[in-house]
This record gives structure tokens, C-alpha cells and sequence, in this order.
């Protein structure tokens, strides 16, 4: 038996959050990206039903375009934990003719991945996708609700959204509509960093400091291989880099770093003064752009 | 996570008292605006031909909210100093007023009432204190703004704090609980440093008041109520038998041995054990997700209530609530919605409405209906007793919400009484 046990009022919430979800409907499934936010919530989700095994299935969105890093992490968590591990491919949905890819200097499959979710949402028909978006990360999703209603087409209507009161949720909707949760609305990037190391959560390399062949381009620092569109003239070379978010190659940049340790990443968050969207090749492209990928039925 | 202070702020006042320029402020001035954050304010300031940062940019995150210069809706912003963790709901000063504010005062336990030191007391003032009143919110912190268009003045400052004590007359809060600090938002006076400018306002800077204040939890002085939302049951090896019933905890602790009552049932058992995840608990304190198993075989299924046997709520078909309209379709008599109460639904149906209360501390009036933004005191029936205390007593055993039964939307909050 432990000394009195002062519980942590965020942790306690998204834990509050997940089984909701879990009661309230009937195919749930856990937007699994292999990145910190995702990693962070299946820890919460082990603590919300434990001894139980987590009662919903992970969904992973392949872009084909991961770090190979984040594919082996992910198939060693599943297996560590004994979960129901969902794949959808991004290259499936270019191969059926449904998305094309991008070309030139910015091709991404980011915005891809909504179409291949969309579509998995309806094959599985999940009624409720949990995910790990924060509202500090960005502007309209400061304004996210922790359910979000999404109609037929997963559009978000951001204007017409239900008021939440208290801790209630109200999860009722109509056939074909979904829910987009995010238990980690309230987190900060600093309380995940911090969550991670007091936990001492595994996460997957590349968050951590090693050498990269990578390439500069509009003051960011990109990955140099196959799938990242490179110009001639830009020079690959060799640095010390770790990354903030994992997510597509294309869309992910690197920062410079030493920290190699969870204990200097997190001293590294504490005194940054670039937001962790800052290294988002996709936000960059303008000021509005999560708000237009949101209404469409991304993440 | 470090184990930081967590206080929760809704923001109040009216269209362009500067709301979201404070908290774009708090934001710099605490350090936690980074630095493309911060560029893209300077950009956009830029373009507007603005010779200063409009820091409301930092808040305004909808394409309609930024070509407007208006807040359209509750935006939540984060930031934190090195002892304590900040929540602070944005909103919006116009139209649909009291639905946000209620909203955003609903998860806070702290309320900050712009005022324009040009304009004083308002109509809309007596609203916001009004709903900071009703959701007894433990502090409110008048911050009187603008004080650069006054010329720093402190009887500007003094009449309107006069004004306002008059208000708080009628009010169930006590002196202590309520704070006037000057400021200027725009120019940083009384933010984050002291102003000296205002050599005469001898108070706390608002971060630094922020920063002491204690919230006395009222639940801490309630008793202890856990809604159960998840019966765990494992069907593994390990834990064959094993039946756990988890929620968060409100109100009051739970000690292994405690003797308790379960609702609806009435039916009685020993706690047997707390867990968190792998611990084993011997006290659960308030606001922890926990799990519990019990001595007895008891049947209990999400809904349900667990409660000290000695310390039971109300169990009731027909109550009577303060509500407040969140939606466009009105709330008439006759009408049945879903009653959530907790993690528990059950019929209702609207039996009477007493009154619509003017949300100014000026009267009620008779009324068969309420619109949006309306409050009025409603009587229902349930298809099934809930078990609940009164909101002056526990903030979340005494509230609920209705769901229309067409839409499924949120459309009312109520406050029992
Ligand atoms: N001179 C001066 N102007 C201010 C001050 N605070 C805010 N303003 C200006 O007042 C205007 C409105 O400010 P906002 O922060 O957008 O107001 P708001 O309360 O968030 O408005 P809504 O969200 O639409 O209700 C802007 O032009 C601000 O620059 C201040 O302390 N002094
Ligand atoms: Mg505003």
C-alpha cells in the first residue's frame, strides 16, 4: 500500500475521457500514428482498463512514407501489449484511383491519409475515432471540442458545435455520423514530454538525437531519401537532428539537437521557443491550413 | 508529468473589452508565445498597418474570427509558469453570450471580468457576474482594462469598483473572494509587471494574483460520490474473478473498509480495494479515476452511484433546476429530452417553468419558454429517480445537461436547487 496518492488532475480527466468512450459506443478504435501523442494514449488507455486489456482496436494510417523507426516501434508496442492492430494504406487508395499523388517540390501524402481514413471508417464502421491532437497545438484546434460530432462525409462543422459542460459528454449521435475524441485536448507538448519521462514510456528513436543525411529548404530541415522531393542544387549533408512530431516524411522536419536522453529532451522543450507545429512543413503552407484540412475530415 | 497547480480561468466581458488581447498578452509575458507564434502576429499586425502587436491573434485561430476581429468561439489556451499550470477559456463577448460563458465558466474555477475603463459598468457586467454568481465560481477577478485611454486615472478605477461592490451586494459572494486590478492589456500595464504608470494600485500584478490563488474546491467540502462509468471485468487467468467498477471520484474520499450504498439498488458492501492502474490505494481522494472492487457480489452497471452508506444524496423523480438554454430550439412545457446527469441518463420531462430569471439580479418574470441564452427555473419529472445534491452543495452531483431526443444535440445545462 502506497502514501496518499495525489492524483494528476490532466491524467485523471483523459482517463475520465477514454472510458466514455468505451461505454458510450460501440466500435471505438484508437488513431494510431506511432508518434508521442498516440503513445501517450495508449498508456492512458492501459491505466483506464486495467487489468482489462484495452477494449478498442488501433487503426494505423500508412502513408508508405514513415520511418521505419516508428513501423518496427509500433509492431513491438502491439505485441508487448497484446492489442488488435488495424493497417490502411495510403498506396491502396492511390492504386484504386481514389487520391492522387501530389508532384513536385511539396508532394505529400499528408493530405492523402484523409480518404484512406474515411474510407477504413466506413469498412470497420467505427463510430468513434479516438485521437491525440492537442488543443495548444494549433489555432482552430484550440477551439476542438473533446467530442466531435462528424457527419456522414467526416466534415467538421466548426460553428455548430456542442457546448461541453462540466464533465459531461454526450456522445449520442445519428446513424452514419462519427465522433472524433481527443482525450489529450488539455495537454500542452511540455505535458506530454513530461508525462513520457515520469512514466518512463518507450517512444521510438528519431525522437531522440542520432546523425541524418538531411537537406535545408526554407529554414527547415528535411530528410534526405527516396521519398522526399529534392532539387539538385540542394546539398544533402550529415547532422545531429531529432524530431519533434513523426509523422509522413514529407511533411515532418527535423531540429537540431544533442539530446539524447528523455531528460534532455524535455530541458530542450522547456526552453524552445519554436513551437512544435513550427516544424510542420504542412502548417507552413498557410495560416488556415489544419482549420481546411479539419473541416474536410482529417485528424 | 510534474505535478503543477492546475487553475482553470474563464475569461468574461463584452465585444472588444479586450479579452482576447489579454490572454495574447499573458501569453508573451509568460514566454509562451514561440517565436513563429509570435512572427506571425508581428506579419499579420504588419499588414493591418497596426503600430503595435494585436495579440488577439494569438486566440482568434478561425478564418472568420481572424477577418472579423471578433471571437466566434470558445477557444481553450495553455500556458504555465514554474509553479502552476494555466487553463484559460476565450470567450466570446457577443451574441449567444451567456451559452459561452456558462460553457467556459463550467470547467473553471475562476472567472476574469473585463471591463473598458472608458464605458464601467455595463448591463453585460451584471450578466457575466450574474453567471460567475450562479456557477459559484470560487474568485473573480475584476480586471478594469484600457486604462491608457483614461489616462491612468484611479477615480476612473475607484467609481467603477464602487459600482461594482454595489453588485456584489446581491451576490452570494463574499469581498474576499473578488479582486479589482487595473490594467492595460494592450500596453502590458499590471499584466506580468508592475505598472508604473498606476503608482497608486498597490495590489498583485494579475499573473502574480493568478499565480497565489488558492480555489477552494467546494467539492472538498461535499461528500464523496462516484458515478460509475465502466464495469471492468478481465476474463483472463490472472483476474478470473475479478469485477471492478470505475469513475472518477468527486466530493470526498474513499478509504478501504468504508462501508457503502448503491444506487438505485440501496443494496450495501465494503470496499474492498482502490486501485490506479497497478497500484493498490488505501485512500482515494477527490478527482482521481479510479477503480474499486467491493466485498459482496453486488449487481452494478454504468449509471450507478457508490456512496458512503452514511452520507447518502437525494433520490428523486421530480426536481427543480436552474437552466440555461444552449441551443436554438427553445425549451418548452411538455417536452422530453434525455436527462444526463453524471454519467447517468434517464427520461425527463418538463412539468413547469416557474420563471425566467433576468440575468442582472433584477427579478424573474413568468414565461412558457425559454430561448437561447434564456435562464429560468424549470420543474421535471424523471422516468427514473436520479441521485443527486443540490449544486450549491457539489458542483458535479447538482448539474446536468438535456439531449434533444431528435437531434441529439446538448441543448439545456441545469443547476439543481
Ligand atoms: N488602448 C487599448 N486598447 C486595447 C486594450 N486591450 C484591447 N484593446 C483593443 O481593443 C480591441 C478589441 O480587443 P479584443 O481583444 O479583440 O477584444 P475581445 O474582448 O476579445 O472581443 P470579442 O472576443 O469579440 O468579444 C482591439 O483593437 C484591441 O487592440 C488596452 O488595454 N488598451
Ligand atoms: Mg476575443
Amino acid at each position: 500500500m502506497s502514501d496518499l496518492f495525489i492524483p494528476n488532475p490532466k491524467e485523471a480527466e483523459s482517463i475520465h475521457i477514454l472510458r466514455e468512450v468505451a461505454a458510450q459506443f460501440e466500435r471505438p478504435v484508437l488513431l494510431f500514428s506511432g508518434g508521442k501523442d498516440s503513445i501517450t494514449l495508449v498508456r492512458l488507455a492501459q491505466k483506464a482498463f486495467y487489468p482489462a486489456r484495452i477494449p478498442f482496436p488501433l487503426l494505423h494510417i500508412d502513408t508508405g512514407h514513415n520511418f521505419p523507426e516508428t513501423i518496427q516501434f509500433r509492431d513491438d508496442l502491439v505485441k508487448e501489449l497484446g492489442l488488435e492492430l488495424i493497417v490502411r494504406n495510403v498506396q491502396d487508395s492511390i492504386d484504386q484511383g481514389k487520391v492522387r499523388e501530389e508532384k513536385g517540390r511539396y508532394a505529400s501524402r499528408n493530405t492523402l491519409q484523409t480518404t484512406t481514413l474515411l474510407d477504413a471508417i466506413e469498412e470497420f464502421k467505427f463510430d468513434a475515432c479516438i485521437g491525440g491532437a492537442r488543443r495548444d497545438e494549433e489555432k482552430a484546434r484550440a477551439k476542438e471540442r473533446v467530442f466531435s460530432v462528424r457527419d456522414d462525409f467526416g466534415q467538421w462543422d466548426e460553428k455548430n458545435q456542442r457546448p461541453e459542460l462540466f464533465d459531461m459528454l454526450n456522445g449520442r449521435i445519428e446513424q452514419g455520423q462519427n465522433v472524433r475524441v481527443f482525450p489529450i485536448s488539455n495537454w500542452t507538448e511540455l505535458d506530454v514530454w513530461e508525462y513520457i519521462k515520469t512514466e518512463n514510456i518507450k517512444i521510438p528513436s528519431i525522437y531522440f538525437a542520432h546523425k541524418r543525411e538531411v537537406f535545408f529548404r526554407d529554414g527547415l530541415i528535411w530528410t534526405a531519401n527516396e521519398h522526399v522531393y529534392r532539387e539538385p542544387h540542394e546539398e544533402v549533408v550529415e547532422k545531429m537532428v531529432r524530431f519533434r512530431t513523426v509523422g509522413d516524411m514529407t511533411c515532418t522536419a527535423a531540429v537540431l539537437s544533442e539530446a539524447e536522453t528523455l531528460q534532455t529532451v524535455v530541458e530542450e522543450i522547456r526552453q524552445s521557443t519554436l513551437s512544435e507545429r513550427g516544424a510542420r512543413i504542412d502548417d507552413k503552407r498557410s495560416e488556415a491550413a489544419m482549420e481546411k484540412r479539419k473541416k474536410v475530415g482529417y485528424f | 508529468m510534474e505535478n503543477r497547480k492546475l487553475i482553470k480561468i474563464a475569461t468574461a466581458g463584452s465585444v472588444d473589452d479586450g479579452k482576447s488581447t489579454l490572454i495574447g498578452r499573458l501569453l508573451y509575458d509568460t514566454g509562451s508565445l514561440t517565436t513563429d507564434k509570435l512572427e506571425a502576429i508581428e506579419k499579420t499586425s504588419r499588414q493591418r498597418g497596426f503600430d503595435y502587436l494585436d495579440f488577439s491573434l494569438a486566440t482568434d485561430g478561425l478564418v472568420a474570427e481572424r477577418e472579423q476581429g471578433i471571437t466566434i468561439d470558445v477557444a481553450h489556451i495553455y500556458f504555465n509558469t514554474d509553479k502552476t499550470n494555466f487553463i484559460v477559456a476565450d470567450t466570446p463577448g457577443h451574441v449567444e453570450y451567456t451559452r459561452n460563458m456558462v460553457t467556459g465558466a463550467s470547467t473553471s474555477q475562476v472567472a476574469i471580468i473585463l471591463i473598458d475603463a472608458r464605458k464601467g459598468v455595463i448591463e453585460q457586467t451584471y450578466r457575466h457576474f450574474f453567471i460567475s454568481n450562479l456557477l459559484r465560481l470560487s474568485h473573480v477577478v475584476v480586471a478594469i482594462n484600457k486604462m491608457d485611454l483614461v489616462g491612468y486615472d484611479e477615480d476612473v478605477f475607484l467609481k467603477i469598483k464602487a459600482d461594482f461592490d454595489a453588485l456584489v451586494e446581491k451576490s452570494n459572494f463574499n469581498n474576499e473572494q473578488i479582486t479589482f486590478i487595473p490594467i492595460s492589456a494592450l500596453k502590458g500595464e499590471n499584466i506580468a509587471k508592475k505598472s508604473t504608470q498606476m503608482p497608486w494600485y498597490l495590489g498583485n500584478t494579475l499573473l502574480d494574483h493568478l499565480e497565489v490563488l488558492e480555489p477552494e474546491d467546494l467539492q472538498e467540502q461535499a461528500f464523496a460520490r462516484l458515478p460509475v462509468q465502466y464495469v471492468i471485468r478481465p476474463k483472463t487467468d490472472a483476474f478470473h474473478d475479478f469485477r471492478g467498477f470505475s469513475g472518477k471520484l468527486y466530493g470526498g474520499s474513499f478509504r478501504v473498509g468504508d462501508q457503502v450504498t448503491i444506487l438505485p439498488s440501496f443494496t450495501q458492501s465494503k470496499i474492498k480495494s482502490i486501485q490506479f492502474f497497478d497500484q493498490e490505494l488505501e485512500v482515494a481522494v477527490p478527482g482521481a479515476s479510479i477503480t474499486i472492487t467491493l466485498e459482496d457480489e453486488v449487481d452494478i452497471s454504468r449509471g450507478d452511484m457508490i456512496v458512503k452508506s452514511s452520507e447518502l444524496p437525494n433520490s428523486e423523480k421530480s426536481i427543480t433546476a436552474t437552466i440555461c438554454q444552449v441551443n436554438h430550439k427553445p425549451l418548452r412545457i411538455g417536452e422530453k429530452y434525455t436527462l444526463q446527469h453524471g454519467v447517468n441518463r434517464v427520461l425527463a420531462r418538463v412539468e413547469s417553468i416557474q420563471s425566467k430569471i433576468q440575468p442582472d439580479f433584477s427579478g424573474e418574470e413568468t414565461t412558457d419558454s425559454l430561448k437561447l441564452n434564456d435562464i429560468g427555473k424549470v420543474s421535471f419529472k424523471l422516468s427514473k429517480a436520479i441521485h443527486f445534491d443540490p449544486y450549491q452543495v457539489n458542483r458535479s452531483n447538482g448539474s446536468f445537461i438535456l439531449i434533444d431526443e431528435g437531434t441529439y444535440d446538448t441543448v439545456s445545462v441545469g443547476f439543481i436547487v
